[in-house]
């Protein structure tokens, strides 16, 4: 009996205890399981490929029922990803199964982006998450969890190698979701040229370093058929919702003129294989193993990107309690170093404004100086000639008046002297 | 958004067999890897049996001569001791934790004597936080204490002032399942007294004991019912085997008797034990870690935002902190910084309009002002002209005036000539 994760970490001080009789804990994982159970659960995939290579079919092949299926153009301008959410019970057990799909997946001429808004939507998911775990008040166990658990990536048939776009997505992925790469359409190649295209695949992810998921293989009721398995990867599939009558029964199957293939028939593809690793064995795994690894890199990169980390500079721990104390004072002395600034701003402007209409006013002061100037100037030479007319006048109106009183002098004199004369001459005769 | 909203989930009928229906296998495995963890805590006062019961509960000796049980150990406080066992069993592991408090109750001033238990408590819930919250998370041990058995006295006349003050502190902390220690001193009258009474008293002071949830299953609510009716449950407990009608049972043997451990109309020991360890030990673990975990995280976290936010102006005032659905801190600074962005928006424009404004002031009387100059010295240049022209006008006169003058003048003169000319000629013409 191997020993329990549990009991390897609570070694410190446990001893261990022998029973004398049934208590009954064993069916702990009973009780657990009749939990999860009546919750239901949950799995998301994500599928990637190009398009008509068969993604949708193989959905409704693997999961037997038809999903809405929206035939896709050659013509999306951009990658797009569907997500649909379907509940599916199988006698007891509930699932809630989201398929998400990309669209127009290697459609596009330059394809130098077509894996950032998978990533994106990966991240997406994985954040929010985040933020219902680091909520104050959280309900984590009602969540629904969107988080991609596993990624079906669906390699054309070439037969030759895996496209260039293939090693760059892959390789964009591997660490954020569990890939799952399969082989599309196998009822195109044949069994050798099958053989040397695996091969081939497995070498080229391997000499790019893409890591693409293990079966899991410490576990040692699964660990047999998961160690076969790996060494089948990637799945060569076959898709479809057809049935055709083999014998007396009807089997899910393609008919060509030369034959028929049988999706069920592991002689005639490893539908049957990928079927029992993705959902009857692994599936369990698959969102553990997004839960604990990928998640947990995910949240370790963006914590740390916001600046936490466990130990101070010190190398002291850290609480997180601290670092949001800490975060927070930074963050608030932020925003008010920035009011500070527009205030600043706005002083400063004020100040050049008030110098601006300070010289306007300035200006226009000395224009009207100016201007008073002259008038003054005007007005002194007006004076002036006022002045001079004045004396003019003065002059005139004297030497009129000095003239008119000569001449009434003389003219006094002059009647006078006539008088006189006349006076004589009036005498004389 | 890159992805387009999925409608809301659809049911889809299977055609076939998919395989999903293994998953509760898959988990169950899992499980029985992982192993399991459970903390059980126990508080009574000394000699109601806690250890005895531990010992029949668990089917094992935790506490042995060897190592005595908590009332053989006086204590002058009360002490929180913690012993860790591992059992198998059927294959599965459990990392068995027991919660000790010797002394609790023991004194003669029991006030506070229950907090050395919520410090306990707090402190592995501390613990459990602080590991959840690194960012590099390894496994997280699970020490938290899932399940509390409350001892009560067999006084039969109720619960003590001790019992209700303990209940109420921890009841929101812990689950709390309490107990009857000793009902063999009670018959089965008596018994039902005691438990009604101690149930009325619990609504009473609205201690929120354990719940056993509800399911969807009849049976099983219906067994869920019977318990219900029991609670809280009198048990008995016995480290000693007795033969009984050729079996072997635990039990304790009087003159009169042998009180069976495990037997249904004896005690409620049975009970106990299949509800605590066989079927409800899981949803004590879930009820532990979603609802008191979550009060702790939750208050502990609100108090960190909350003090951050005593830097700010709304002291003492209702902030959204209070009226916050929860956001966690980081989101809530990212809505902080929009408010604030908006504000700052809103400060700039207003403090632009005031500027524009009085900006506009300004230039309004400076041109006010310079209109105002421009008046003036039009008019004052009116005026000059006026003047001017009334100069001229003067002088025009003045001119004028002089001219005629000048003229009469000179008419006079040549006048004054002629005349004189012909006084001449005429004193000429005279003389002759």
């Amino acid at each position: 009996m191997t020993t329990s994760d549990v009991a390897r970490q609570g070694d410190q001080n446990a001893q261990p205890l022998s029973l004398s009789g049934h208590v009954g804990f064993d069916s702990l994982p009973h009780q657990l399981v009749n939990k999860s159970t009546c919750q239901g659960f949950c799995f998301n995939i994500l599928c990637i490929g190009e398009t008509g290579i068969g993604k949708s079919t193989l959905m409704d092949t693997l999961f037997n029922t038809n999903f809405e299926n929206f035939e896709s153009s050659h013509f999306e301008p951009k990658v797009k990803l569907r997500a649909q959410t379907y509940d599916l019970q199988e006698s007891n057990v509930r699932l809630k199964l989201t398929i998400v799909n990309t669209v127009g997946f290697g459609d596009q001429l330059n394809k130098d982006m077509s894996y950032q808004h998978v990533v994106d939507y990966i991240d997406t998911q994985f954040e929010s998450y985040l933020q219902e775990e680091l909520k104050i008040k959280r309900s984590l166990h009602n969540y629904h969890d969107s988080r991609i658990h596993a990624c079906l990536y669906f390699i054309a048939p070439s037969g030759h190698s895996l496209k260039s776009l293939d090693l760059v997505t892959m390789k964009k992925l591997d660490s954020k979701v569990n890939i799952i790469p399969v082989i599309a359409k196998a009822d195109t190649i044949s069994k050798t040229e099958l053989h040397k295209f695996k091969i081939k695949i497995m070498s080229e992810l391997v000499s790019n370093g893409v890591q693409i998921y293990q079966f899991p293989t410490d576990d040692e009721t699964v660990s047999k058929i998961n160690t076969a398995m790996n060494g089948i990867l990637p799945f060569a599939v076959v898709g479809s919702t057809e049935e055709v009558k083999i014998g007396n029964k009807m089997v899910k199957a393609r008919q060509y003129p030369w034959g028929v293939v049988q999706v069920e028939n592991e002689n005639h593809c490893d539908f049957v294989k990928l079927r029992e690793m993705l959902i009857c064995v692994n599936m369990e795994d698959l969102r553990e193993q997004t839960h604990t690894r990928h998640y947990e890199l995910y949240r370790r990169c963006k914590l740390e990107e916001m600046g936490f980390t466990d130990t101070n500079p010190e190398s002291k721990p850290v609480s997180l309690q601290e670092t949001y104390e800490a975060k927070r004072q930074e963050f608030l002395g932020e925003l008010q170093h920035r009011e500070e600034e527009m205030r600043q701003m706005f002083v400063q402007r004020v100040k050049e404004k008030e110098t601006e209409l300070k010289e306007a006013e300035r200006e226009l002061q000395g224009k009207f100086e100016q201007l008073k100037r002259l008038h003054s100037e005007e007005k002194n030479k007006l004076d002036e000639k006022r002045r001079s007319l004045e004396d003019e006048m003065n002059t005139f109106s004297k030497k009129k008046a000095a003239t008119e009183l000569l001449q009434g002098q003389s003219f006094t004199a002059n009647a006078n002297l006539k008088k006189d004369k006349d006076r004589k001459n009036s005498g004389f005769m | 958004m890159i992805c387009t909203l999925s409608k809301p989930a659809q049911q889809k009928l299977l055609e076939g067999y998919v395989g999903f229906a293994n998953l509760p296998n898959q988990v169950y495995r899992k499980s029985v890897k992982r192993g399991f963890e459970f903390t059980l805590m126990v508080v009574g006062e000394s000699g109601l049996g806690k250890s005895t019961l531990i010992n029949s509960l668990f089917l094992t000796d935790l506490y042995s001569p060897e190592y005595p049980g908590p009332s053989h150990r006086i204590k002058k406080t009360v002490q929180v001791e913690q012993s860790k066992v591992l059992v198998k069993e059927g294959g599965v592991q459990l990392l068995l934790t027991i919660v000790d408090t010797p002394g609790f109750g023991d004194a003669v001033d029991n006030s506070n004597c229950w907090q050395p238990v919520i410090d306990y408590i707090d402190s592995k819930f501390e613990d459990y936080l602080n590991s959840e919250s690194r960012v590099n998370r390894r496994q997280m041990p699970d020490n938290r204490v899932h399940c509390c058995l409350y001892f009560i006295a067999p006084s039969g006349h109720g619960l003590k002032p001790l019992d209700i003050e303990f209940m109420k502190r921890l009841h929101e902390k812990v689950n709390i399942i309490p107990l009857i220690a000793k009902a063999d001193t009670m018959t089965p009258e008596e018994c039902q007294q005691f438990k009604k009474q101690i149930m009325r008293e619990i609504t009473e002071h609205k201690i929120k004991i354990y719940e056993f949830p509800e399911t969807d299953d009849e049976e099983e609510n219906k067994i869920v019912k019977k318990i219900k009716d029991r609670l809280p449950l009198a048990v008995v407990g016995s480290n000693t085997i007795i033969v009984v009608n050729e079996k072997r049972v635990r039990g304790r043997q009087y003159p009169w008797g042998v009180a069976e451990v495990e037997n249904g109309e004896h005690c409620d020991f049975t009970i106990l034990r299949n509800m605590l360890i066989r079927t409800h030990m899981q949803d004590l673990k879930d009820v532990t870690n979603n609802v008191h975990y979550e009060n702790y995280r939750s208050r502990k976290l609100a108090a960190v935002t909350y003090n951050g936010a005593d830097n700010n102006k709304n002291k003492g005032a209702m902030t959204k902190f209070d009226t916050s659905d929860g956001m966690s801190p980081l989101a809530q600074m990212e809505e902080e910084r929009r408010d604030h962005v908006a504000k700052m928006k809103k400060m700039e424009m207003e403090m632009e309009q005031v500027f524009e404004m009085k900006v506009k002031e300004k230039i309004q009387k400076l041109k006010d002002s310079e209109q105002e100059l421009q008046r003036r010295h039009e008019q004052m240049k009116k005026n000059l002209e006026a003047q001017h022209k009334e100069l001229e006008e003067k002088r025009r006169q003045h001119e004028e005036e002089k001219n005629s003058w000048e003229a009469q003048q000179r008419v006079l003169e040549q006048q004054k000539l002629d005349s004189s000319r012909t006084l001449e000629k005429n004193k000429k013409k005279k003389i002759f």
